[in-house]
């Protein structure tokens, strides 16, 4: 998928609002190097951060100790779920056979641009994390997945991966793989089940603790911005990384901000700052309304919350999410009824076609917004969008439709009141202005056939 | 040891054998897909839920041993 924010890369990684002053502490950030030398080559690289800290052949307590970093860190997830990492590193670890890394590059959510930041501005920070977190696991093998449609991101990757292949600094070997580009393809299980040979679509797992593996080796899923987070613990100290953010949610995050706004981009903010003063760097076109928080999948924080810090707990108070890292901005110039029909049109669209209740629901619900957006009279139209929801809610393979229902849930009482005129054969002004979704997610409100 | 009743959602087709079994414990929803929710099965339905997993054409009923949190 193209991606959202159609922003020059260049451009999205100037903006940086790390809660940084000094040169030093600049130095720990994920997109420092690039601001101070617009240069992603390995000895651009090397010249700033320094060599990684890999282990030395036949350290064997190497790995507890990179470990016990990425714990003391406090590092969690930035793909989506936001789980410890050093959880994640401990559990592939304690499996039996050599794991095999899998770098998740995909960039599914059709409004995030971190992974194209990432690899294009400082991929040796994404791959020096991929060798460490290997070296870690007993790792034998590495996969960089980058979606079948980004050759701009591929781009990136193959020469950085050429850079150091052969070298020290690529003590496992790295491969690079293209799964189809589709929403749900970047799913852990989806990405495991394309590299082995198989359809590229999420799996069902009667017990999600099952751990996935590749032939019979164990495998591990990490999106590329925590790699690169690993990186930086590794080379710099838990405390580095923990002086930034706040206790509960320490580091630095990249947030891609859409929607509404004059300088759509990809910041790296210091976690806990204001989702307001997050947005306000971008400058919002118009009063701000709602934010749509993590992601098509994620969740609409309304306006009157702009002062929550931007960190999984705070934002889950106010009904909002991390997720990947995702922001779109909607103005008092929009209908957010009408913009949250076409998010659902988009991932009813971007099913994996598995499941039935994913298959039918996710266009059923798309309907039912679709025909309440343009104000057809309706008063059981939000009583029945309720109930389907809660049918297609935890009722897939994957998590895909329960994202949905997440989304809708959110607008239904961020928007509620909009909704009710809607229902009531009222739209919105704004119903058919331009949307302020990526072009690539549009589809007319109400379909044709 | 407590079962819980699980359908794949991938494998199952709508057939509807399960809910016809066991309309105690299985509903369909508005497209003919079983909702079940999750929690043990009662002793006296074990039997016929066993039987639902049997038929389901697609295999996509299952009755799993209930396992901790
Ligand atoms: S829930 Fe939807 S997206 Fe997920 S596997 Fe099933 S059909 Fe595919
Ligand atoms: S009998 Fe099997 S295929 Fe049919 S509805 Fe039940 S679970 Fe699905």
């Amino acid at each position: 998928m193209p991606t959202a924010t159609a922003t020059d890369v260049h451009e999205s990684a100037a903006h940086n609002s790390a809660a940084h002053n000094s040169a030093a502490a600049d130095r720990a950030t994920l997109l420092g190097a690039w601001r101070a030398h617009r240069n992603a080559e390995l000895t651009t690289h090397l010249a700033y951060h320094g060599s990684p800290p890999l282990p030395q052949r036949g350290d064997r307590t190497w790995p507890e100790r990179f470990a016990a970093a990425i714990e003391e860190s406090g590092l969690t997830g930035r793909g989506g779920a936001s789980f410890p990492s050093a959880t994640k590193l401990r559990l592939v670890g304690s499996a039996r056979g050599n794991p095999t890394l899998v770098v998740n590059a995909m960039e599914g959510e059709p409004a995030s641009a971190k992974d194209k930041v990432l690899l294009s501005c400082v991929p040796h920070l994404v791959l020096d994390g991929a060798e460490l977190a290997a070296s870690a696991l007993g790792a034998t093998r590495i996969v960089v997945c980058v979606a079948a449609d980004r050759p701009d991101i591929l781009a990136g990757v193959v020469r950085a991966v050429k850079e150091r292949a052969g070298s020290s600094l690529a003590p496992v070997p790295v491969e690079v793989q293209q799964p189809p580009a589709r929403y749900v393809a970047g799913e852990e299980s989806a990405l495991v089940s394309w590299l082995n040979s198989g359809p590229g679509a999420p799996s069902w797992r009667p017990d999600k603790r099952t751990p996935l593996t590749i032939g019979r080796r164990p495998v591990l899923v990490h999106n590329a911005e925590t790699l690169a987070h690993m990186a930086l613990v590794a080379r710099y100290g838990a405390s580095a990384f923990r002086a930034v953010g706040t206790t509960d949610a320490p580091g630095t995050a990249l947030v891609t901000v859409s929607g509404g706004v004059e300088h759509p981009g990809v910041y790296e903010v210091a976690m806990g700052t204001t989702l307001g003063s997050v947005i306000e760097r971008t400058r919002p076109t118009a009063d701000v309304a709602a934010v749509l928080t993590g992601g098509f999948g994620g969740s609409w924080v309304s306006a009157a919350a702009l002062d929550t810090p931007y960190a999984p707990r705070p934002l889950a108070e106010v009904g909002g999410v991390v997720g990947p890292g995702v922001l779109v901005v909607l103005t008092r110039r929009a209908c957010g009824i009408a913009e949250t029909a076409r998010l659902a049109r988009y991932m009813a669209g971007e099913s994996a076609g598995q499941c039935g209740p994913c298959v039918f629901g996710l266009p059923a619900v798309a309907d039912d917004l679709a025909y309440l957006a343009i104000g057809t009279r309706d008063r059981d139209a939000i009583r029945r969008l309720e109930m389907r929801v809660a049918t297609v809610d935890g009722r897939g393979a994957c998590r895909h439709p329960d994202g949905v229902a997440r989304m809708v849930r959110s607008a239904l009482s961020v928007f509620a009141s909009d909704a009710a005129a809607h229902g009531a054969g009222r739209p919105c002004v704004f119903a058919n202005e331009p949307s302020v979704l990526p072009p690539t997610v549009i589809a007319p409100l109400v379909p044709t056939s | 040891m407590s079962s819980v009743i699980k359908v794949n959602p991938i494998a199952c087709e709508a057939y509807g054998y399960c809910a016809e079994l066991l309309p105690e414990l299985v509903t369909l929803d508005e497209w003919g897909y079983p909702i079940v929710d999750g929690s043990a099965v009662p002793a006296h339905l074990v039997e016929l839920a066993r039987r639902a997993a049997k038929d389901c054409p697609r295999r996509a009923f299952l009755l799993q041993r209930a396992v901790g949190p």
